[in-house]
């Protein structure tokens, strides 16, 4: 199908719309869709899928006014930087944003929010033994969920020899 | 080390060897890392970022690769040399045309490079052809390792290695892998693949070309969450369910259209073959594209002998004495798919060619290819 208003490359946006109950289709190719101003992006870039995450999330309205506020001492960041970005402005922004940050985190990372995978050859004994818990706690949640109580069983042990 | 040295040859990696390198192009595992001490690079003055360039090179300058290593510093490279860079799947585009003091450095055989200072203080990848991405995650493993005994990376107890990205926290882990799947596009199937791939998490995109756009039919599938799962889960669900499922499939589309759709399949290289072999003037897009039905041509000869008769005539031709002899080699298309890229074909004519010149010279070296 060719483009209604150029009438000259094939039509690759379809749009429906309903408007009063009456029914208007729109066929057009990309160019003429970005000059109507209806393209859709191919792909969204995922910073600008984060920063769109954050901009609608925080339901709780004091901490989005608390951390709207807050100022890394480190670097001098913001959130509203990380709104515009999507990128933060030093490790220590992990912390200080933690309460604003976590819903995203969670999001991006299909509900997690914890580290279990490799460690730091340099990290004290803890650090290792607490991603090391975390890891088989990870673990034993997928084995209640896809209920393989048996693998459960060995998951909790193990958890309770380490702890 | 100078680029023209490696620009007349294809990577190692798209030899068209190792494990199910019919469908699957490449395996790669890329590590996203930060300095500790310092802040992300969106931070960082020019002298903080030349600092960070300085400490990390120095840490991989010595990597015990076995194999010669360069850097070439981005920020004062020719463009054409970073759009070779990118063609070559060495830097990303995004690296290529950043802000600041940034390289990369690269093993002469390419299956190493590091970016510095790309979203990330440092992110390494392995690269190596066919499906073997247990290979490649030892490699960079051990790689990172290496690196961590120079230089102190961000890293929180709770939340792994620290990226500048929150999409990357964690284990900081890419795994990708590139795939040829001409027949599931041809069969119409294409979308379902798209469709269970972001149930999954994961991403697909093209792997010429930008963003979504799947030129000559390859893709690159990779994982999107890296937080909460182990280096390991990862790479294991790539190499032992998803890939697999993915090449059977296309597969069996391959099989459905020898087939079922013979007609279909020996007109689309048919047409391929004429076009590339008398075209005096072709774009990029359209080789990519035609090369790839050749490429499937030649992939289903090698899994199931004679087939049809166009495949038949693809890969076997006679010689002057009538007799038959070996047709078009995979390495071959896949030589001209990346040797006739736009940057390729500047750096290995030593000028710089305008849009009509590259398709000049583009369909001159494709024909003398096939017509050998």
């Amino acid at each position: 199908m060719l483009c209604q208003v150029c009438k000259k490359d094939e039509a690759t946006i379809h749009l429906t719309e309903i408007t009063d109950g009456i029914r208007v289709e729109m066929h057009l190719c990309q160019t003429c869709a970005s000059e109507e101003g209806i393209a859709a992006k191919n792909q969204i870039p995922l910073n600008e899928l984060l920063s769109n995450l954050l901009a609608v999330q925080p339901a709780d309205e004091d901490l989005a006014d608390n951390s709207t506020k807050l100022t890394c001492d480190n670097c001098g960041f913001t959130l509203d930087e990380f709104r515009r970005d999507g990128l933060l402005g030093c490790p220590n922004d992990y912390e200080v944003f933690e309460k604003a940050l976590l819903p995203l985190i969670e999001k991006t990372h299909n509900g997690k929010t914890k580290h279990c995978g490799k460690v730091l050859s340099k990290a004290p004994a803890d650090t290792k033994k607490q991603i090391a818990l975390a890891a088989l706690q990870q673990k034993l949640d997928d084995a209640v969920k896809s209920e393989d109580y048996e693998l459960a069983a060995k998951l909790r042990d193990k958890i309770k020899r380490l702890g | 080390m100078k680029l023209t040295d490696i620009s007349g040859n294809i990577n190692e990696w798209f030899d068209g060897t190792g494990p199910l390198a019919d469908v699957v192009i490449s395996s790669r595992i890329r590590l996203a890392r930060n300095l500790a001490g310092h802040k992300f690079l969106s931070r960082c003055s020019n002298t903080e970022k030349s600092a960070i360039l300085e400490k990390l090179k120095d840490a991989l300058m010595e990597l015990p690769l076995g194999d010669e290593i360069f850097y070439i510093g981005i920020d004062k490279a020719p463009v054409l040399d970073r759009n070779f860079l990118v063609e070559r799947h060495l830097i990303s585009r995004h690296h290529a045309f950043g802000k600041g003091p940034r390289g990369v450095v690269i093993a002469k055989r390419e299956f190493f490079t590091a970016m510095i200072n790309e979203e990330d203080h440092l992110r390494i990848q392995v690269l190596k052809g066919g499906l073997q991405l247990s290979q490649c995650a030892e490699q960079i493993n051990q790689i990172d390792d290496s690196i961590e005994n120079k230089v102190d990376y961000a890293f929180s107890p709770r939340y792994g290695y620290l990226t500048a990205c929150p999409t990357n926290l964690g284990t900081g882990i890419r795994v990708s892998v590139m795939l040829h799947l001409p027949a599931l596009k041809m069969t119409g199937h294409i979308e379902k693949f798209f469709n269970s791939a972001r149930s999954m998490n994961l991403a697909v995109r093209g792997l010429f070309g930008e963003g979504t756009e799947a030129a000559g039919d390859f893709y690159q599938i990779s994982n999107q969450v890296t937080l909460g799962i182990s280096e390991e889960d990862i790479v294991s669900s790539f190499e032992k369910t998803i890939i697999p499922e993915i090449v059977e499939y296309e597969n069996a589309a391959r099989n459905q259209l020898v087939d079922k759709e013979a007609n279909l399949l020996d007109d689309k290289i048919s047409r391929a073959m004429a076009l590339l072999g008398n075209a005096q003037l072709i774009s990029s897009q359209e080789a990519l594209f035609l090369l790839s039905h050749l490429r499937m041509g030649i992939n289903i000869h090698e899994r199931m002998g004679s087939s049809t008769p166009a495949i038949d005539r693809l890969c076997t031709r006679k010689s002057s004495g009538k007799k038959k002899s070996e047709g078009l080699s995979i390495k071959t298309i896949n030589r001209l798919f990346m040797l006739t890229l736009p940057a390729h074909l500047q750096l290995n004519c030593g000028k710089s060619l305008d849009p009509a010149g590259r398709d000049t010279l583009r369909a001159q070296i494709i024909r003398s290819a096939l017509n050998q």
